[in-house]
């Protein structure tokens, strides 16, 4: 089997996140790093790789984005893609998750993939729902959140968490499957795969390349506009208390407990 | 046209509490565009006319009901699809959870429509809605507009809040539905597995709840002995990411899919504070957090914060607060 990974490049999590004021938009600038759930995806092709119940011919880092993605790729490869596919387009900016997923399963066509993974979230902006957009595109069934994934040539046994316990689904591939963070501890690089990473083969590609119209992607085309940002209504901040001695610490925590009466 | 079609997700004869929120906004949405809620309901032989009705009962006028697998999206998708073909709903709105957040990204790539996620308030203005969504952490706002014929919101769980209005029973409209090929290509093997003992944390006064900070499930005893130490009426709690890990019951899992509380202590040991977790317990009266990361998120909504090593703080609290009840 053939799996594409989609990862995404996003906010360095110890940078601080704003909106740019003049697009209601998020401000892409500054340090970035691949998204985090994203490296669970990865994980999880490694381990079908080296599981041994399918053979899997190549695992492939597929993202959308500006010239500075390619280090998130690098990253994807470091962590075990054989390769990468990169996206990257000016007519692309500012597309609105539609819109992306579009123009993702779009570039996905091109790989003909057995299973698409990704991770559930990105650290910065939409939530959960990038998955399902592609499946559709695609034609391909699809599940959210697994995390546990057991695969034979023909299909995934998947476990989630749903609104009513855990609920164990079936699927025939070809699939898209977004992982949860608890379906594995991924691997660190080692020193010579973070090296040879930028020697593997990556593919950039435009949207004529990919066949996307280009009438359905970008800020202006999307169909859902971030319009404005506002604060949210102000909560009074909590009192912190800095831990230096414990025991002193402990004291205040009772104290600010009695008070209130909770003990 | 001005109408809402609100998906109503069902389990074992019961609507979920959640898509009544999504219908009592829907209808409340409905009724300042000039148009109407509508509801849908997807299913087998449980979904009986009474139960498809009963969103009346939160200010739905019609419900359709479809005969297709539960409990997973693509069947909703076509469903909703062939609805809004036929009937023209002007926006599909979701309460939010795992499948609303799947059935309502498919739906926008189905029809080409723009989807606003995670909305925690919805306004109509100049005969159109409007969505809010916080984002960055909860630290901004944004405004959705939707330029689409149809436009979809999916809410942040416990956003929306169920009313009863005093409707009448809903019209049930039956829809036959052809199931696209790919979502023929998934089956429910099991659903709503309960894993783990069977905990009651929603009548609790106290709640401690232990997250990855822990840093293993042994950790756990640590959280346990503290909220043994208040005594009375208080339990246990813990985060999504503890309980997928094996580390906690299910029953125990806040936020999510898991359960909603307020007590009056809400003790946070080792969890950073994500909003899936947030939404589900910041009704509560007081919250306490420990957390060594001075920059957990949860610092921003708790009333008491402690920046420290839980290993070293939990154990003497438990001490201090045994010794204050024995004395």
């Amino acid at each position: 089997v053939k799996i594409c990974v989609l990862v995404k490049e996003v906010p360095d999590a110890a940078v601080q996140k704003r909106i740019d004021a003049s697009t209601g938009r998020m401000d892409r600038s500054g340090e970035k790093n691949l998204n985090p759930y994203d490296t669970h995806a990865i994980e999880a092709a490694m381990q079908i790789k080296e599981g041994g119940n399918v053979e899997v011919e190549e695992i492939v880092a597929v993202t959308m984005g500006p010239e500075s993605a390619v280090r998130a790729l690098h990253k994807a490869v470091s962590l075990g893609a054989d390769r990468s596919v990169h996206l990257t387009d000016p007519a692309l900016a500012g597309s609105d998750v539609a819109a992306t997923g579009y123009a993702l399963a779009q570039t996905l066509k091109r790989e003909s993939p057995d299973l698409v993974l990704l991770g559930q979230q990105s650290d910065d902006g939409e939530c959960y729902t990038i998955g399902a957009v592609v499946a559709e595109h695609l034609q391909m069934p699809s599940l959210t959140q697994v995390i546990k994934m057991d695969v034979d040539s023909e299909k995934l046994r998947c476990e989630r968490q749903a609104e009513y316990g855990y609920d164990t689904v079936e699927v025939r591939l070809p699939a898209v499957i977004s992982v949860g963070d608890a379906i594995n501890e991924p691997r660190y690089p080692s020193l010579k795969a973070i090296m040879g990473a930028k020697k593997k083969p990556l593919d950039t590609v435009a949207t004529g390349d990919a066949d996307i119209d280009a009438s359905r992607v970008g800020g202006d085309n999307s169909a859902a506009q971030w319009t404005s940002s506002k604060a949210p209504p102000e909560k009074s901040a909590g009192t912190i208390i800095e831990d230096e001695d414990t025991n002193e610490t402990v004291d205040k925590i009772v104290a600010w407990l009695d008070e209130r009466k909770l003990i | 046209v001005p109408d809402i079609l609100v998906y109503a997700l069902h389990y074992e004869g019961a609507i979920n509490k959640n898509s009544l929120g999504a219908v009592s906004e829907g209808a409340r949405l409905a009724s300042e565009l000039g148009g109407e809620c509508h509801a849908i309901v997807v299913g087998g032989d449980d979904l009986t006319d009474d139960l498809a009705s009963s969103v009346g009962a939160y200010g739905a006028t019609k419900v359709y009901r479809a005969s297709a697998p539960e409990g997973l999206a693509q069947p909703v998708v076509d469903a909703m699809a062939k609805v809004i073909a036929d009937d023209g709903h002007g926006y599909a709105l979701f309460g939010g959870g795992l499948l609303g957040f799947e059935v309502g990204a498919g739906l926008a790539a189905r029809l080409g429509a723009g989807v606003a996620m995670e909305v925690t308030a919805v306004r109509a203005e100049g005969g159109k809605l409007i969505a809010e969504r916080p984002i960055l952490g909860d630290s901004a706002i944004s405004e959705i507009n939707f330029r689409s014929d149809v436009g979809i919101i999916i809410g942040r769980l416990n956003a929306f809040e169920s009313k009863e209005s005093g409707g009448a029973a809903a019209t049930v409209q039956d829809v036959d539905v052809e199931l696209s090929p790919h979502a023929q290509q998934a089956t429910m093997v099991q659903r709503g597995e309960q894993r783990g003992a069977d905990v009651d944390i929603e009548g609790a006064d106290v709640l401690v709840a232990g997250g990855r900070g822990l840093g293993k499930a042994e950790g756990f005893e640590l959280v346990e002995e503290l909220a043994k130490a208040f005594g009375g009426n208080s339990a246990v709690a813990a985060t999504r990411a503890v309980v997928d890990a094996g580390w906690y019951p299910y029953a125990a899992q806040i936020g999510q899919t898991g359960k909603t509380v307020a007590p009056k202590l809400y003790l946070a040991a080792g969890i950073s504070g994500a909003i899936q977790h947030k939404v589900g317990m910041q009704s509560s009266e007081n919250i306490v957090a420990i957390n060594k990361d001075a920059n957990a998120p949860i610092f921003e909504f708790s009333d008491l914060g402690v920046v420290g090593d839980l290993n070293k703080i939990v154990p003497k609290l438990t001490e201090a607060i045994k010794a204050k009840k024995g004395g």
